[in-house]
């Protein structure tokens, strides 16, 4: 992805304030987004809706690079009626790592948290009500992890169920 | 544990749905009641689950397209329009200005029937069955727009990626132009049997109060959040597809209750026959595809662009890792979102008053669960 550097007014807050904790803020098509450490994402969540206004959580989700050593791309979409503005901080995660849940400062991401959840298996801490939200509680596997194989699936589903080779 | 009430009742446990008739579709939600009044409720979703998602992930850009139109299927141009514009994004290419006219003009009537549609369904629910059959009257019409523009009345895949697939067809202004002059009339028509109806008022107003602090909290939008005083329209704050040539107003009230969203859908659709009498007087000559190759590859990279659906915001995020098939295509849907609020809105109500509530929210099933 070619980037470019994201600088403003707020980049030079944020850095002012999470120093460190913040690894890049850069630009792609028009679209702002900074890099940040796992820990570090609620309290930017809670600066950014307490100080600056982005007071509206429009979307959590993931992505899965499976050959990635930190595996999973976390992605908050945040909004600020009163600057127009959207932003997405992404942070990396490895398998088995339980990032803070953002609960407390957006109550939106409740049932967005569970959804991923839910698609990646990734585990939210303190979340109040970390279930599956969208599969059956005893569903196996996490679809949207890339080594979740449809195929398989299907195939297990009709051995399993009909007793046949599916032939896919 | 709720507090004990003088007579020491229990907790009584009330499962509604998945099959119940105004749950529109299959949503369960289960109700904690003390008599007549909600504890609390808690949504049971995924009954629709296809996996839309993970589909995306499998088929390449293309072939995906008719797939979005299966979630929110009552405004399946929307989600194509969301889609494309997405795509577009990636592909950084946009669509020339005849295109962009056309897609407002159906993309607009394809909000009015959404409207149509959540106004008959949410009126008979309450158990006034006659608007039903005035708003599937007008709706038909609609229907028929989009079957002579592209063959489909339901999932109609109207646009492609870069433009449009399908030229307006003749007479299609003059038919657009017609339906607005008579549609407008038949809304006044709509107000008349509800507007100032004793028994409507007594339903909605002051049921299900959504602030527009909770709203904000809750990541609620569209009309929900017009009627909580909020005026905030994506076709407003971040225009597309050329939104911001056309002269429109956002409705906004200030209760926040079932009755304002009623009256927030109801002014909508005027102001959507309003942008369509725009964009019809005036579609510009020109193509109606950008250059986008037969293959799309767009270059590596991800975008998130979102649309105002009819149902609030309508976001698609879409990682490409260079390929012909999207590396991850998630759909932010308004439903979903909006739906979570549905325990706040119902606290301390009644369980009669549960039903104009999930009706208010205005749900489509095959958005939320995808």
């Amino acid at each position: 992805m070619e980037t470019t550097p994201w600088e403003s007014e707020l980049t030079e807050r944020l850095r002012r304030v999470f120093g460190e904790q913040i690894l890049e803020f850069a630009s792609y098509l028009g679209q702002n987004f900074l890099v940040a450490r796992p820990e570090a994402v609620v309290p930017i969540l809670q600066y950014l809706r307490d100080e600056v206004g982005f007071d509206y959580l429009v979307d959590v989700t993931a992505v899965d690079y499976p050959e990635r050593e930190e595996r999973f791309d976390l992605i908050y979409i945040v909004y600020s009626f009163s600057r127009n503005e959207r932003i997405r901080i992404k942070t990396r995660i490895r398998e088995g790592f339980e990032p803070q849940t953002a609960t407390v400062v957006h109550p939106t991401a409740n049932w967005l948290e569970r959804e991923v959840y839910d698609m990646f298996g990734i585990r939210f801490a303190q979340h109040p009500d970390m279930r599956r939200i969208l599969l059956p509680d005893d569903w196996e596997g996490h679809p949207l992890r890339k080594d979740y194989n449809i195929l398989d699936m299907d195939n297990r589903w009709v051995k399993d169920n009909l007793g046949i080779e599916s032939g896919q | 544990m709720p507090e004990a009430t003088f007579l020491d009742a229990n907790e009584l446990i009330l499962n509604m749905g998945p099959q119940h008739p105004s749950t529109h579709g299959v949503l369960r939600v289960i109700l904690k009641l003390d008599g007549e009044k909600i504890l609390g409720t808690e949504c049971v979703i995924g009954y629709l689950h296809r996996g839309v998602e993970k589909i995306g992930e499998n088929r390449t850009y293309a072939m995906f397209a008719p797939y979005v139109d299966r979630m929110d299927y009552v405004a399946a141009v929307s989600n194509g329009l969301g889609y494309c514009l997405a795509v577009e994004k990636l592909l950084n290419v946009e669509a020339p200005p005849r295109a962009q006219a056309v897609r407002v003009i159906l993309t607009e009537l394809n909000r009015i029937a959404s409207h149509l549609l959540w106004l008959g369904t949410h009126a008979l629910d309450i158990g006034a069955i006659t608007p039903l059959f005035y708003v599937m009257r007008e709706r038909e019409e609609i229907l028929n727009i989009f079957e002579a523009y592209c063959g489909a009345r339901l999932t109609t895949h109207a646009f492609r990626i870069g433009g449009l697939q399908y030229e307006v067809y003749e007479g299609m202004e003059k038919q657009v132009k017609a339906f607005c002059k008579m549609f407008l009339p038949r809304v006044d028509e709509y107000e008349e049997l509800l507007t100032e109806n004793r028994i409507w008022k007594d339903r909605l107003v002051g049921v299900g109060v959504l602030t527009a602090e909770q709203c904000k909290q809750y990541g609620v939008t569209g009309p929900m959040l017009r009627a909580a005083g909020v005026k905030w329209d994506i076709r407003k704050a971040q225009p597309y597809s050329g939104y911001e040539k056309y002269d429109f107003e956002i409705p906004t009230r200030t209760n926040g209750d079932t009755y304002d969203r009623y009256i927030v859908r109801i002014q909508e659709m005027r102001q959507s026959v309003r942008m369509i009498e725009q964009a019809v007087d005036d579609i510009p000559e020109g193509p109606i595809m950008a250059k986008v190759g037969k293959v799309i590859k767009p270059p590596v990279g991800e975008a998130y662009v979102s649309i105002e659906a009819p149902k609030g915001e309508l976001g698609y995020f879409i990682v490409s890792d260079g390929s012909t098939q999207p590396y991850r295509v998630r759909v932010r849907p308004p439903s979903f979102v909006n739906l979570q609020a549905l325990d706040t809105m119902a606290r301390g109500g009644l369980v009669a008053d549960i039903v104009a509530i999930i009706g208010t929210i205005d749900i489509v099933l095959g958005e939320i669960d995808r």
